[in-house]
């Protein structure tokens, strides 16, 4: 899986169109055409479907758990590399430096290994379940890439801009709330979008340690039924789902650019 | 420059700048008195700009003493102390540096709401009274980006005079235009002044500076060569330097000023 947060998406309209068809249209039909010529892998079907929704709202889930952390971890994080004082700078740096270049399963793996099974607050046994730790996992993954995104957004802004917030009397914290961050936030969608889509994609990977997700499920689904053209219809649903999951953020991103374009 | 010091806005005695082994200000001394209006003239790299950014307190000078409406400049300590003087000072830069993500009325209250806490209500009246004044009604809610550069500098003008300064400071304000807007930008400049506005302009506007200035000062070398009147300095002064100088521009500034007369 591919985890580059760096290119913004040169999508052209002709091929999102082509993206689109094949994922709401060739996709589902081949798995409803398939279904219809071979009843009994309909059945088969039907009756795993409600599991593997189940599976499949643990990746929406994880998905938005960790995107939010990790917007917000990220952006204050990225500031914190441009602060003036090297002590709130340099952890920020380190920070970013390690765990940009970390792949996102060594980082599932590790949360899931070095956090404990429940934690103790207040003397209560609070459970720790494994999809929060591929949460932090994501999070800490996408933290370090929004940092990156947030530094460069503001570095990219002209320094006439500071200097203009500055004659009029704006403190640092004045300049980057009302009119250097709103400038990034254009700047920083494309790139962000790109970042949310490879945490949606990430999510598979909690398969791995466990977590029921879409991934876990279909696996199961496979191994239960035993049958080859089962196995390849139950990986085209899982494909499928994953278009569904990633393409509003990229809508999304797009509205919000045309937005910002208008004005 | 009149000798009493009750009616004087701007003080510097002796001032001294450099920027690491440059030095930039070489022992200025400027007296400005409220309600004037002084042009500032001189080659490139005279330390005009600097000039400016020792009063409103964005650089601050090795030594020398700086008085700036009752406040000594040169012993502020703190940012905090330096942010509260630049309320107080409006400044205008050469290229205009209007925040692109705001329209021109949010442009305009942007500061005076957010820094100085002033009402909202009242503040959009006053900014459309300011856009009234430099002839800009009809652009309230257009962005920068669709404006022209003399209207963007007009609207750069209201947007520090929204702050309600004690004097303004215009820092080469149509060195950057399109020969055909250089006169609407000084026809605002010219009410200002006739206003009673206390204006320090570095300019190389000739025609403008001897029509509008109470006091030219001509700098070369970090050092004020001479000040006088308009007609002193530009036409019966015994400095070969300056005859030169004045000599040499006056051709571009006379057409570009009787352009803007037109308006
Ligand atoms: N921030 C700075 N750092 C170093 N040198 C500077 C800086 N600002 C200005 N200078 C230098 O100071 C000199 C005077 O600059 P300036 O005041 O901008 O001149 P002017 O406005 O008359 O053209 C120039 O030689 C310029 O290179
Ligand atoms: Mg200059």
């Amino acid at each position: 899986m591919s985890m580059t947060a760096t290119q913004a998406p040169k999508t052209t309209a002709k091929s999102s169109r082509v993206l689109r068809s094949i994922g709401f249209v060739a996709m589902p039909l081949l798995v409803v055409i398939w279904s219809l010529v071979d009843l009994t892998l309909g059945k088969e079907l039907v009756e795993w479907i409600p599991y593997l929704a189940s599976g499949f709202s643990m990746n929406i889930l994880i998905t938005i758990c960790a995107v939010t952390l990790g917007t917000t971890a990220g952006v204050l994080l990225g500031l914190m590399q441009l602060a003036p004082y090297w002590f709130v700078r340099l952890p920020a740096q380190i920070y970013v430096q390690i765990f940009r270049n970390a792949p996102a399963l060594v980082l599932i793996f590790a949360t899931t290994y070095i956090f404990p099974f429940e934690i103790v607050v207040a003397g209560n046994y609070l459970p720790f379940p494994d999809w929060v730790k591929a949460v932090i996992g994501l999070a800490i993954l996408s933290s370090a890439y929004i940092a990156e995104i947030t530094r460069g957004a503001v570095l990219s802004i002209p320094t006439t801009q500071w200097e203009a917030t500055k004659g009029l009397g704006f403190s640092r914290l004045q300049a980057l709330r009302y009119v250097i961050l709103p400038q990034c936030v254009r700047r920083s969608l494309p790139p962000w979008m790109n970042v949310a889509s490879s945490m949606a994609m990430g999510t598979s990977l909690a398969s791995l340690v466990g977590v029921h997700e879409l991934m876990h499920a279909a696996t199961d689904a496979s191994t239960a039924v035993r049958r080859l053209d089962f196995t390849i219809i139950a990986y085209v649903v899982v494909m499928a789902a994953f278009f569904t999951l990633c393409y509003p953020i990229a809508r999304l991103t797009r509205r919000l650019e045309q937005r910002f374009n208008a004005g | 420059m009149s000798a009493s010091t009750d009616s004087a806005i701007v003080k510097l005695e002796n001032v001294h700048l450099s920027f690491g082994q440059t030095q930039v200000l070489k022992g200025i001394d400027l007296t400005i008195n409220k309600g004037d209006a002084v042009s500032i003239i001189g080659p490139s790299g005279s330390g005009k700009s600097t000039i400016l950014r020792c009063i409103n307190a964005l650089v601050t000078p090795q030594s020398g003493k700086i008085t700036v409406a009752g406040t000594r400049v040169d012993q502020l300590t703190k940012e905090s102390e330096r942010i509260q003087l630049r309320k107080r000072v409006g400044i205008v830069f050469q290229q205009y540096n209007l925040f692109p993500h705001l329209t021109v009325l949010d442009n305009i209250v942007l500061a005076p709401t957010r820094i100085l806490g002033a009402d909202k209500t009242a503040t959009v009246k006053l900014a459309r009274e300011l856009l009234e004044k430099v002839r800009l009604s009809e652009k309230a809610d257009a962005y920068p980006g669709q404006l022209s550069g003399g209207q963007q500098q007009r609207v750069a003008i209201a947007r520090a005079l929204a702050m309600k300064p004690e004097l303004v400071l215009f820092d080469e304000v149509t060195s950057a235009l399109d020969p055909e807007t250089v006169g609407e930008v000084l026809w605002v400049i010219r009410d200002l002044i006739r206003d009673g506005m206390t204006s320090i302009l570095v300019t190389h506007e000739m025609r403008f500076a001897e029509e509008i200035s109470d006091t030219v000062v001509f700098t070369e070398n970090g050092k004020i060569v001479d000040y006088g009147p308009p007609q002193q300095i530009f036409h019966s002064t015994d400095n070969p330097r300056i005859r030169q100088f004045v000599g040499g521009l006056s051709g571009g500034g006379r057409g570009a000023v009787r352009d803007g007369e037109g308006i």
